[in-house]
């Protein structure tokens, strides 16, 4: 005897602690199987790119620190690097070293609460989260003491960084270089060979190399479908061509692949964080800019790999001393537009899955 | 084998449990339980010989009744509430005023007694920071030209009412004056720390050479 169903339309949000912020959900179940969502945006709307056009060129750092913000650091960087192409500011070596080994603490301070929020939904309720949290605390402490805040940072500035690091940074640095890997491993061993996330994650929510391009993915989402895109080594910025670092590429585009490819990211990032210890040399950090930049009039678009992908900033500017028009293209805006792809067919316990392992956050994806 | 993963993960979740450096420590912010050993160390005394001398305190603490203020370390860079603010050094030129992204600082200056061209500054009736607005990211400390504003480093500043959260020009002058380091390197050559540190005057504060008195009739006065 077949029984009959209909299909029920339901929220999934804006308030659900699954979806990592204010983020709604129009789920059509079939039992329990999703037959089509439909995203809600909009609710953290705060008008950043608008805000962006009444400011000055410095001010919009502030802003930028408030889009994604688990990752600060890389939102300052990117916005930066605008600003000085449009310009055509020369940036001293030793800031540019400061601003790399900044944004990739950064990473790894993402990644880490991306893992941790994904093995969460997967039902490890806190525990792995909270030893996650425990490492990203590590580095929000580096940060305090690199520019005096932990998550609004405004380190960054164009021309440089407004200041340069002072000597407890490095010896916390070092201190944490050590500790890091060990605490990788143990993350590691907790949660890659388990059962649980093994049976909850492989194979779940695939997306193809093809697809992922199409929906012009970025970041560790289109790694994971094995496709090698990485900004940092096609179109290197900053000093990472001096650099010695692989770009993890996962093989199936499933949950664990995405979840796979940002544990050894965090190790690449070490590496790289090694090295430029290993090479920054003395001197000054911030090129002689004055506090009020007015560029000369034309439009610019510059994006670095950030930790959940591409992060643009496309600048117009008309001479005068706030941009004329501020567009942000923004990796977890563009890494949600797949969710139909991802999600239909799955079961609601592997929606939230899926959700978390696309680790995206609401500040960005409504700027 | 199944299995072999979650005996694995209990592994790790004992050894964070059990091995000291591992272990979640708690912060019971603003106090901390103290144990007998703790407490005899504040005091600088043996634990033994402090033990027998007090064993209310050394009972109580062992139970766990004792607490001690507890301070989490704070980077002499950060960038706290309660601006520090030097009337001997600010000009009333309302640079931070235009530079705050948010507006928040309302400036309200007149030429003091003396006259503005004899190298008088203005005084400054009105200077108001509603931190209740401020995102404390420090471009107003970037752009004070006289080193006159400077982040502080205290954090505690919960009040009841939106307004008093505003800080007038009376709160800047009477504020106890333990800069944030942040964007001030003379301060941080100086090693000096906001946490630990006394209050700083205004004439130790500046990154600029100071002019000799008759240098500064030279250039500014007899103009
Ligand atoms: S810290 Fe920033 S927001 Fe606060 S008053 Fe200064 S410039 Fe304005
Ligand atoms: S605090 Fe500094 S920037 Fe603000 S009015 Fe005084 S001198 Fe000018």
């Amino acid at each position: 005897m077949s029984i009959r169903t209909e299909p029920v339309t339901i929220n999934l949000g804006p308030q659900h602690p699954s979806t990592h912020g204010v983020f709604r959900l129009r789920v059509t179940f079939d039992g329990e199987t999703v037959v089509d969502v439909d995203p809600v945006f909009g609710y953290m709307h705060r008008g950043t790119e608008k805000l962006a056009e009444t400011r000055s060129y410095v001010q919009i750092v502030t802003l930028t620190d408030r889009l994604d913000w688990v990752s600060s650091m890389s939102n300052n960087l990117a916005y930066v690097r605008a600003v000085e192409a449009l310009c055509e500011i020369e940036v001293p070596q030793r800031a540019q070293f400061l601003r790399v080994i900044a944004a990739e603490l950064q990473r790894i301070a993402s990644h880490l609460m991306a893992t941790g929020f994904l093995v969460n939904d997967m039902g490890a309720f806190a525990t792995p989260l909270m030893y996650c949290f425990r490492e990203r605390e590590r580095i929000l402490d580096l940060f305090e003491i690199l520019c005096g805040a932990r998550i609004t940072l405004s380190y960054m500035r164009p021309g440089g960084v407004f200041q340069d690091a002072p000597k407890a940074f490095w010896d916390n640095l070092d201190a944490l270089m050590k500790e890091m890997p060990i605490y990788i491993d143990e993350l590691e061993s907790l949660v890659t060979t388990n059962e649980i996330v093994l049976a909850r994650s492989k194979n779940v929510g695939v997306l193809t190399a093809e697809q992922s391009i199409n929906g012009s993915l970025s970041g560790p989402m289109l790694r994971a479908s094995s496709v090698d895109w990485d900004i940092r080594k096609s179109n290197p910025y900053e000093i990472y061509d001096k650099l010695n670092f692989e770009v993890p590429i996962g093989k199936n585009g499933d949950v664990f692949d995405r979840y796979l490819v940002r544990i050894k990211e965090m190790r690449e990032s070490l590496k790289i964080i090694g090295q430029c210890v290993d090479m920054i040399s003395e001197g000054p950090v911030r090129a002689d800019v004055p506090y009020n930049i007015r560029p000369p009039a034309g439009d610019i678009y510059s994006s670095i790999e950030a930790p959940k992908g591409e992060l643009g900033f496309y600048l117009v500017s008309d001479q005068s001393i706030s941009p004329y028009r501020c567009k942000i293209r923004s990796p977890s805006f563009m890494n949600l537009s797949l969710l139909r792809e991802m999600l239909v067919g799955w079961k609601m316990s592997d929606l939230i899955v899926i959700l978390g392992s696309v680790d995206f956050v609401m500040g960005e994806v409504d700027r | 084998m199944y299995g072999l993963g979650l005996l694995k993960g209990l592994i790790v979740t004992m050894k964070n449990l059990i091995s000291p450096g591992r272990m979640f420590t708690i912060h019971q912010y603003p106090d901390r339980k103290i144990s007998p050993l703790g407490l005899s160390k504040l005091e600088g005394k043996n634990v033994i010989s402090w033990g027998i001398n007090n064993p209310v305190k050394f009972l109580k603490s062992l139970l766990g009744l004792i607490s001690v203020p507890d301070k989490i370390a704070q980077s002499p860079r950060f960038r706290g509430q309660e601006f520090t603010w030097y009337e001997q050094r600010c000009t009333g030129c309302a640079s931070c005023a235009k530079y705050c992204p948010l507006g928040i600082i309302k400036i309200v200056t007149s030429p003091s007694g003396k006259a503005v061209p004899e190298g008088q500054k203005y005084a400054i009736d009105v200077f108001d920071i509603d931190i209740g607005r401020c995102m404390f990211c420090g471009l107003c400390v970037e752009a004070c030209p006289y080193d006159a504003l400077h982040m502080g480093s205290g954090f505690e500043e919960g009040t009841y009412q939106r307004k008093d959260l505003v800080i007038n020009v009376d709160r800047l002058k009477s504020a106890p004056k333990k800069p944030s380091t942040w964007f001030r390197p003379q301060l941080e050559e100086l090693g000096y720390d906001p946490d630990s540190g006394d209050e700083i005057t205004w004439d130790q504060i500046g990154r600029h050479e100071r002019p000799s008195l008759s240098d500064q009739e030279d250039k500014w006065v007899k103009r």
